[in-house]
């Protein structure tokens, strides 16, 4: 067991866990944030998926204790910036979510996504979220809702003076 | 709720305001330790000061129960989605036999039900405002959660009458809407559960947090059909943070095994626990089962008579082409993205759950698929249930073997614990859809004529998996779903059916056996077609002698399809339908041909025949993904069993459609039937054989197996 710092959505917990105990499972049981999901604990689903210094990463897959109380870590919760906003209102506008359970983890991707390549092509947005499984089969409204956010957030950068 | 029995429930209420509980006294047997198909009305609306609360009965698992159930009660209402609460019920008694969800019933058999809870309220609402004012109750108009009294210009709020309102009567036979005048139905409304869904909100069963809850992960047999000789826990309990260790037993159907579970203070220290333990396993003589074996063993029993389905003139009469052909399809996992888990505590006699479940009503009493107090010995009363939003269920949360399981462990320790599975145990555990082999034989004359068709189903049953004792030369009717409903008029007909033995969990998988069957039959009315030099879709319209659903399913298919319209070259498509229980959907699959050989699916059209919509869109978000999910087990690996171990562990050996894999899905939804029907499930069925009809045009190749066995892009 080892005493464990980790900033989580702007906010510091000191957690006693067993360093090699997989992020996600620190997130959900150990500080209570429920929104990020387990679905297959091999990295294979992305489910789990939490955003490190705007980085995603597979939290089943990522030992809590490589990660420093200087890295942060955002989840859904903590989802509250301009573009993570207009992602999660194009989610909406586009009634992307079925069961719901894997849209922490794409909206994480996307938002990444959409971090590094603003104007992504549609073969981008298949490569790039090709690794968050959808089982109802929400991709195409995905798709759409990034490709929506896309133009939306940039439409508005324009016009938006304050960050 | 007899009128009396409401007055003294609204008295005890009254302690914490206001309250009317429609409880609809032409509910028979709301209570009734019966198995209904029908929905049981219940106090499904609760007005009292802190405003409006619709309960919804069917489970929200992705299929959009939670909008279409509050969407039907509210419009009758006259209350918009904003007003109001919506809350999952969880299997209380008072909501009586209807709270489940599967077989796309929700608005094929609510849609009237949930109407008229709305309309006996309103209608309710309307008389006590009326009786309040002095006034008649035509005079009175019922809106957005107000009562209208225009000539005098007085408004009450629901709110305020709700009172007065419980203590009437309930209309018998209230006045419906006329559909010109719905606000909501038939209208792509948004669903009030996707805001919770986007940011995290939405509580799944596996986000239950119960105060000084333990967590476990439990080892099962890996030979499938095995159970626990003896177990050593020395290391297990080494490792810290495990609590404890135990054995307890998971009962599906008739099949009982009994695994290893480690308690721990964090999932974490219970997987590792989990690692430690030595297991002495009773595989009983499954461990030499191989699948490629029974799949012979389906083969061989192919040339057996069978029990009879459904028969129609001779098939025996001579014709002038005999067609014969063989298909096979695979075991397929349901692969919820939410892993099977369930939280118990256990005091004395108390049973508190918290879970993902499609069958509420069954976890807390008797229902739809069984009970499981009865099973358990367990009162009842004594049993609560929060059931969460489901994180996927396809037919798999039907089945309540993981609470049984969970609760098993939970009796063992005093703190409550959550039990949740990996992905491993739910790819590895079953149960699975089974694989359904079908002997076709089809008769032509000499004007190419279909004049006999035959259908013959050989495999495992659901009812042998479900029921120890069950008659094994009786027709098991889930087997042979659909083959005889299909409205194609051909004048000799034989379908039946060879029961399979089999030791592996089966489940109901999204559209059931359909999902298998409608393969053999539709490629099979595909190889007719061909043979009678015909086009395979006005082949299946001709065969039609009568203006039936799927004659107009068809039509409305060829026009969206532009199929008179030949596509330019290296591109095809196939065509098919299917018609069942949940309901009727046609397909156009147009692929094409990529540099390397492979099959690209390019493009899906879908017809789907429901009598009416409560929500367009959602309805396509459906099919949608029904049609991927069907993708899903059309093009990748199966379930299969080696030395009686399943085969496959993950999503990289049992891989679902991804993002890059999906087809655009353009999809027509036709509302002229008199019939309502399903929409979660009739997408599924007639894509794979589409898929395989449009390989056919494309290839010349003929598959007949499932999964194709031809390269994809």
């Amino acid at each position: 067991m080892k005493t464990i710092e980790l900033s989580i959505n702007q906010q510091v917990h000191r957690i006693e866990v067993d360093p090699e105990m997989p992020l996600l499972w620190a997130i959900r049981d150990i500080v209570g944030l429920k929104g990020t999901k387990f679905g297959c604990g091999q990295g294979l689903c992305g489910a789990c998926t939490v955003q490190l210094d705007g980085q995603p990463i597979r939290s089943c897959q990522t030992p809590v204790g490589s990660i420093t109380a200087k890295q942060k870590i955002t989840t859904i919760e903590g989802a509250s910036t301009r573009l993570e906003k207009i992602i999660q209102a194009a989610w909406i506008e586009h009634q992307v979510p079925q069961c719901g359970y894997c849209q922490s983890g794409q909206i994480m991707s996307a938002t990444a996504l959409l971090k590094s390549n603003p104007k992504p092509s549609e073969t981008d947005i298949e490569n790039y979220m090709s690794g968050n499984i959808c089982r109802c089969g929400t991709y195409s409204r995905i798709k759409s809702a990034i490709q929506t956010a896309a133009k939306n957030a940039a439409k508005n950068t324009s016009k938006s003076t304050k960050s | 709720m007899s009128l009396e029995s409401r007055r003294s429930f609204i008295k005890k209420a009254g302690a914490t305001g206001l309250t009317f509980w429609l409880g609809l006294s032409y509910v028979k047997g709301a209570n009734a330790p019966v198995i209904s198909t029908a929905k049981s009305l219940t106090p499904f609306i609760k007005i009292d000061a802190n405003g409006i609360t619709i309960f919804n009965p069917n489970p929200e698992m992705g299929q959009g129960s939670y909008q279409a159930v509050a969407s039907m009660i509210a419009e009758e209402l006259e209350v918009s989605l904003d007003q109001i609460t919506i809350k999952n019920t969880s299997g209380e008694k008072e909501f009586g036999a209807g709270q489940w969800a599967g077989g796309s019933s929700t608005v094929r058999e609510g849609y009237l039900t949930y109407r008229k809870i709305g309309a006996s309220a309103k209608e309710m609402l309307v008389k006590a405002a009326s009786q309040t004012w002095g006034v008649s109750p035509e005079s009175c108009r019922a809106k957005e959660g107000k009562v209208l009294h225009a000539a005098t210009n007085r408004t009450l709020k629901y709110e305020e009458l709700a009172e007065a309102a419980s203590l009437l009567e309930i209309p018998k036979e209230p006045k419906l809407k006329d559909p010109k005048d719905f606000k909501m139905l038939g209208k792509s409304v948004k669903r009030p559960d996707i805001p919770l869904k986007v940011t995290g909100k939405a509580e799944f069963g596996i986000d239950a947090d119960v105060p000084g809850m333990l967590y476990s992960s439990v080892e099962r047999c890996p030979v499938i059909g095995g159970t626990l000789k003896t177990f050593d826990a020395t290391a297990a309990m080494k490792v810290p943070g495990v609590v404890k260790v135990v054995s307890a037993e998971r009962v599906i159907g008739k099949y009982s095994s009994t695994g290893v579970a480690v308690i721990a203070k964090t999932y974490w220290a219970a997987i590792q626990g989990r690692k430690a333990l030595k297991i002495d396993w009773d595989t009983k003589g499954f461990e030499t089962f191989n699948s490629s074996d029974y799949e012979q063993k389906l083969r061989a029993l192919s040339k057996e008579e069978g029990i009879l389905d459904k028969q129609k003139g001779s098939v025996d009469l001579p014709v002038a082409q005999v067609v014969e052909s063989f298909y096979e399809t695979p075991m397929v996992a349901h692969h919820p993205l939410e892993p099977m888990n369930c939280t118990v505590h256990v005091k004395g006699k108390k049973v508190e759950i918290w879970t993902s479940t499609q069958v509420p009503i069954s976890v807390t009493g008797p229902g739809m698929m069984g009970s499981l107090p009865g099973m358990m010995g367990i009162d009842p009363e004594d049993i609560t249930l929060h059931a969460g939003f489901i994180g996927g269920g396809f037919g798999r949360r039907l089945y309540f073997d993981y609470i049984v399981e969970a609760i098993n462990v939970a009796k063992q320790v005093d703190s409550p614990v959550k039990v949740v599975w990996s992905r491993e145990d739910s790819t590895t555990q079953g149960p699975f859809r089974p694989m359904t082999f079908s002997k076709m034989i089809g008769g032509l004359s000499e004007k190419n004529q279909v004049v006999s068709f035959q259908h013959k189903v050989i495999s495992p049953g659901f009812m042998d998996s479900a029921m120890p004792n069950w008659d094994k030369t009786k027709l098991d009717s889930m087997m042979t779903e659909g083959i005889s409903a299909q409205e194609y008029d051909i004048p000799n007909m034989k379908n039946s059916f060879v029961f399979a033995d089999y030791h592996v969990p089966l489940a109901a998988w999204r559209s059931v056996t359909s999902s298998t069957l409608a393969f053999a039959h539709e490629c099979f009315i595909d190889e007719l077609a061909h043979k009678a030099e015909k086009d395979p879709l006005d082949f299946r319209i001709d065969l039609q002698s009568t203006n039936t659903d799927t004659k107009r399913v068809l039509k409305k298919l060829r026009e969206i399809t532009n199929w008179g319209k030949p596509l330019p070259a290296g591109k095809a498509r196939g065509v098919a339908q299917w018609d069942f229980f949940a309901g009727l959907s046609a397909q156009a699959v147009e692929v094409s041909l990529a540099k390397n050989g492979a099959v690209s699916v390019d493009k899906v059209y879908v017809v789907i025949d429901l009598g009416t919509v409560v929500n367009p869109d959602n309805v396509k978000a459906q099919v949608e993904g029904a049609v991927l999910m069907a993708l899903s087990a059309a093009i990748h690996p199966a379930i299969t069993l080696k030395n009686g171990v399943v085969e496959q562990k993950n999503f990289d050996t049992t891989p679902v459609t991804r993002m890059s894999e999906a087809p655009e899905v353009i999809v027509e939804i036709i509302t002229e039937g008199a019939k309502i029907k399903g929409v979660g499930e009739p997408g599924l069925p007639p894509f794979a054989p589409a898929l395989g009809n449009a390989i056919f045009a494309l290839t010349k190749k003929r598959l007949r197996k499932l999964p194709l066995e031809i390269d994809f892009v």
